[in-house]
């Protein structure tokens, strides 16, 4: 097993520039707070994780099937009120109440899906962008179950010390996005859903003629979509301590399109990319002189990033430093001169 | 009650009839969701009371310069922005949002973000069925009849209004036909974002305006485009008027749960999505092909 891994780590993931750095990432991500004691980069870390699983899961949902989501913040303010109010009226701990939240928030979503299952392109994105608004009235509207704008507060934290909440936040995100890495993967031996939503998102007549049933794997990236979702919004309530109607807002649903797209849009690591490179930054300029500007900033590096790497910034980089061989299609580093498997020249 | 509803509906409608037949002016023909959209409509709002309040211009002075103004900041945006990055569906979108992003964050800087009212274009009120209406709300009502029709007829009469026509209905075969695409493209930009600052001027004295006044009026004017059906002129000034006339029922019957109101516009959106999927008077898209 561990000479598999071994090998798999010197042939699979050594030669390839992408895979190294995601690997060099992660083993960074997870020695983090062993190098630091500092309590404010680790939250911010934290909440990046947790914002991470959730673009991933807009990533599933828009990105591969195609069926561009304007109100994913439905799925994050369903996990996050269903985990709350799981924990205020059972006393449930978050180990139980955050997956049967997020199995709430599943639900939801299959259910908001029905209607939204004839619609197609700009119809479907607005008439998901209504849904979270229209969650977030019915909170409001039963202030005594909900706590209105309030929110529901008190909530236990995931673990007794930052760290430890670290660390729990940072494998559930790395497990979870493993998992919707393994969904989303078109070359996949053993998971056909990854071929299927590409399929559906190229050609969604091509792909029913072909005899896949759409509907039910449209259903089922709602499904999907909206659990991780879920899981986010559980996590963020059970860290922050409290669950408000701003888990629904606009704001959310826009900031998530906002990462995915800067970060590269049908490709998992993109949207990583994105949240840890936007997230940061922003909270970063927060306490500096440029405090006022921090938006202002943001907003003109997201379009000047698009006007040059429309794709993304993930996937642009993606491109320079890797080339696919011709002949065998296997990935090499931009800088080789020829084919590592098949000795095929690149230039 | 029934007449301060009729006046209420008639005045919230018209203006989201402008902003909502802009809206789906440049989608139909440039296939753009301009989420920008709204946002150039508070600029506007902005300019009108920069330069009647603080530099103290008369109101059409203030218009004049003020409409123009937006509406070169909407041509220059597409020229600049929107047109490089056309071949991406979705990076065009997210260099909506970005921009109404810059726009609030620019206003928030310069003016901070507490609310504000412009002064009235015309002042005082006429009693009508014995409902108090002002005259800004009839002069309202007024500009935007006359809008609507000279927009309709434009669009049916000239030739430039035939071009964007065709250039909605199929751009190759209008380029075929010796109409230049990205012109047409760019003079639809204008009169869009010019029928948001419209709307702006004579909405700016009865609406309170804040930088982060886009989002509330982009989910209604979404709504109602979309209920009316994505490129249809004619179904978003129908759709404009029944949502207002859902927005202030609820505002008349339910007192007290005014906010309520964009909640039984969005549901009045998804009821007409579940019945008809193409909006009412749209066309439900063909899977496009290659």
């Amino acid at each position: 097993m561990l000479r598999r891994l071994l090998k798999d780590f010197r042939w699979g993931v050594l030669p390839v520039p992408g895979r190294l750095i995601a690997v060099i990432f992660f083993v960074f991500l997870f020695i983090f707070p062993l190098t630091t004691d500092a309590r404010y980069p680790m939250l911010i870390l934290t909440l990046a994780s947790i914002y991470a699983i959730f673009a991933v899961s807009w990533d599933l949902l828009s990105g591969y099937t195609g069926q561009l989501n304007f109100g994913h913040a439905l799925s994050f303010g369903a996990g996050a009120y269903g985990s709350a109010l799981l924990y205020k009226y059972l006393g449930w701990p978050p180990g139980v109440t955050i997956p049967l939240g997020a199995a709430g928030a599943a639900l939801i979503g299959v259910i908001t899906c029905f209607p939204a299952l004839r619609l197609r392109g700009p119809y479907l994105s607005l008439l998901t962008l209504a849904f979270p608004l229209l969650l977030a009235q019915v909170v409001l509207a039963f202030p005594d179950v909900f706590g209105g704008y309030v929110g529901i507060r008190g909530l236990p934290s995931l673990a007794a010390t930052p760290i430890g909440e670290y660390y729990i936040v940072l494998l559930v995100m790395t497990v979870a996005v493993l998992i919707m890495w393994k969904l989303t993967d078109a070359g996949s031996r053993y998971v056909r859903t990854g071929l299927i939503f590409h399929a559906i998102r190229e050609d969604e007549i091509a792909a029913r003629a072909t005899g896949i049933n759409t509907i039910r794997y449209k259903i089922l990236a709602f499904a999907i979509g909206g659990f991780f979702g879920g899981i986010a919004g559980g996590l963020f309530g059970h860290l922050l301590g409290t669950v408000g109607p701003g888990t629904f807002s606009l704001i959310l649903s826009f900031q998530v399109i906002i990462w995915v797209i800067f970060g590269g849009i049908v490709s998992i690591y993109g949207a990583i990319v994105g949240v840890f490179t936007l997230y940061p930054l922003v909270q970063l300029l927060q306490g500096t002189f440029i405090s006022a500007y921090r938006n202002l900033i943001m907003a003109v590096l997201v379009i000047l990033i698009l006007l040059f790497m429309p794709e993304g910034i993930a996937v642009w980089v993606r491109d320079k430093i890797e080339r696919e061989c011709p002949r065998c299609k296997l990935t090499n580093a931009a800088w080789r001169r020829e084919c590592r498997a098949c000795g095929a020249s690149l230039r | 009650m029934i007449p301060s509803i009729i006046v209420v509906t008639l005045t919230a409608g018209s203006v989201y009839a402008l902003l909502a037949s802009g809206l789906s002016l440049i989608f139909g023909v440039a296939h753009i969701i301009n989420l920008a959209h709204t946002a150039f409509y508070m600029v506007a709002a902005y300019g009108l009371w920069f330069f009647m309040q603080q530099l103290g211009l008369s109101p059409i002075a203030s218009i004049a310069i003020t409409v123009p103004a937006v509406t070169l900041l909407g041509l220059l945006s597409y020229q600049f922005l929107l047109n490089r990055v056309r071949q991406h569906p979705q990076a065009i979108l997210l260099i909506t949002i970005a921009l109404a992003m810059v726009f609030q964050e620019i206003l928030v800087l310069c003016f901070g973000s507490h609310l504000h009212t412009s002064p009235p274009l015309i002042a005082g009120s006429t009693t009508i069925l014995g409902v108090i209406v002002t005259n800004q709300q009839l002069l309202l009502l007024g500009v935007v009849a006359v809008v609507i029709l000279t927009l309709g007829l434009f669009l049916s009469k000239t030739k430039l209004g035939i071009a964007i026509r065709a250039t909605a209905n199929d751009a190759e075969i209008a380029n075929l036909m010796g109409i230049s695409v990205p012109r047409t493209l760019l003079i639809t930009m204008g009169i869009g974002t010019a029928l948001a600052a419209v709307a702006a001027t004579l909405m700016a004295s009865v609406w309170v305006f804040y930088p982060y006044a886009w989002m509330a009026p982009l989910t209604m004017v979404l709504a109602i485009v979309v209920l009316g059906g994505l490129g249809s002129i004619k179904g978003s000034i129908i759709g404009a008027f029944i949502i207002a006339l859902v927005e202030t029922l609820v505002v008349f019957l339910l007192p007290g749960q005014g906010y309520m109101k964009m909640a039984f516009a969005l549901l009045a959106m998804v009821i007409v999505l579940a019945v008809r999927p193409g909006g009412l008077f749209g066309t439900v898209f063909e899977e496009e092909r290659l």
